[in-house]
């Protein structure tokens, strides 16, 4: 009898466990929404990977693809110290975007060296909504 | 009984000897304390090679961890709580605090100074300077600071001359 409920209850939260563990991108677009975004755009987080961008502290322009190439499913390679970078494309890389500690700190990071500045809640909605994609 | 004895002496000598063994093949032990801290390798390891703590002291991570907005040209911030921990590690593991062999020669080349770039320490500039130019341009090595372009086993600590393999040269022999 006690065998048999703790089944029911394994397969209970078998059942439940999916829906429960929601994705972390889309936790970090609801919380953008909470910051004022709203609409993402995949085609406007497409057009931020590829555009390159100037600013004082830039030698020459830089982009997102100065250190992870056009091609977001292929290895990366850091503009100064040439350590590869894997794939940003989970269907390549599954480790990619799982984790919400990381995309903060590469968005801050990555953001300031790139663009000069911190990117807006906008700006990281659309940047995600274009990389889940791929 | 005397058996039993004669057994656990031989034992106790074979295992001494080969103890004596390694530690002659290896008797200087590694260059420089191996880097061990898991947060490290990860959050300065994912950009660059994961230099021990062993080769600048305490005061240059100290100076270096307070300034990761501009980390020579790059946008390297951490969370507080992560640049603290590191900041700890590095710092419990300086050189000034190693005394490991090549910690102390590059802490007798520093003197006083607190210098952020390993590649510009006197001691590192004068053991690299037969490595031309145009060998540090092939595209495996880059610049010096890729120590494990040809220092083969460097993410162990070890930077000894015949583990030495240049990217389009080969083995490295000093004369």
């Amino acid at each position: 009898m006690m065998k048999k409920r703790l089944h029911f209850f394994a397969l209970l939260m078998l059942g439940l466990t999916p829906p429960l563990m929601a994705d972390t991108v889309d936790d970090r677009l609801a919380a953008y929404q909470g910051e004022g975004a709203s609409d993402f755009s995949a085609e406007r987080g497409k057009e931020m990977w590829f555009n390159t961008y100037s600013h004082a502290a830039a030698d020459k322009p830089r982009s997102c693809t100065s250190c992870h190439t056009n091609n977001p499913r292929v290895n990366g390679k850091h503009a100064k110290t040439g350590k590869p970078i894997k794939p940003m494309a989970r269907s390549v890389n599954p480790q990619r975007l799982t984790e919400v500690k990381k995309i903060e700190k590469w968005f801050k990071r990555n953001c300031k060296w790139t663009l000069g500045r911190e990117c807006s809640a906008q700006e990281k909605g659309d940047f995600l909504s274009y990389l889940r994609t791929l | 009984m005397m058996k039993k004895l004669m057994i656990s002496v031989i034992s106790v000598v074979a295992v001494a000897m080969a103890g004596s063994v390694a530690a002659d093949s290896d008797r200087r032990g590694p260059d420089v304390k191996p880097m061990t801290n898991p947060l490290y390798q990860s959050e300065c390891g994912s950009c660059h090679f994961a230099y021990q703590a062993g080769f600048l002291p305490a005061r240059s991570w100290k100076k270096m961890m307070s300034g990761l907005a501009d980390h020579f040209g790059d946008n390297a911030e951490l969370g507080e709580e992560d640049r603290l921990a590191i900041e700890k590690y590095l710092m419990e593991n300086a050189a000034d605090m190693a005394n490991e062999r090549r910690s102390r020669k590059f802490m007798r080349s520093i003197g006083d100074s607190t210098p952020l770039r390993i590649t510009e320490v006197g001691y590192f500039r004068r053991e690299h300077d037969e490595v031309p130019q145009r060998v540090l341009k092939h595209e495996q090595i880059g610049s010096l600071s890729n120590c494990m372009a040809c220092h083969t086993k460097a993410d162990t600590g070890s930077y000894a001359e015949r583990e030495i393999r240049i990217p389009g040269v080969g083995r490295w022999e000093d004369d």
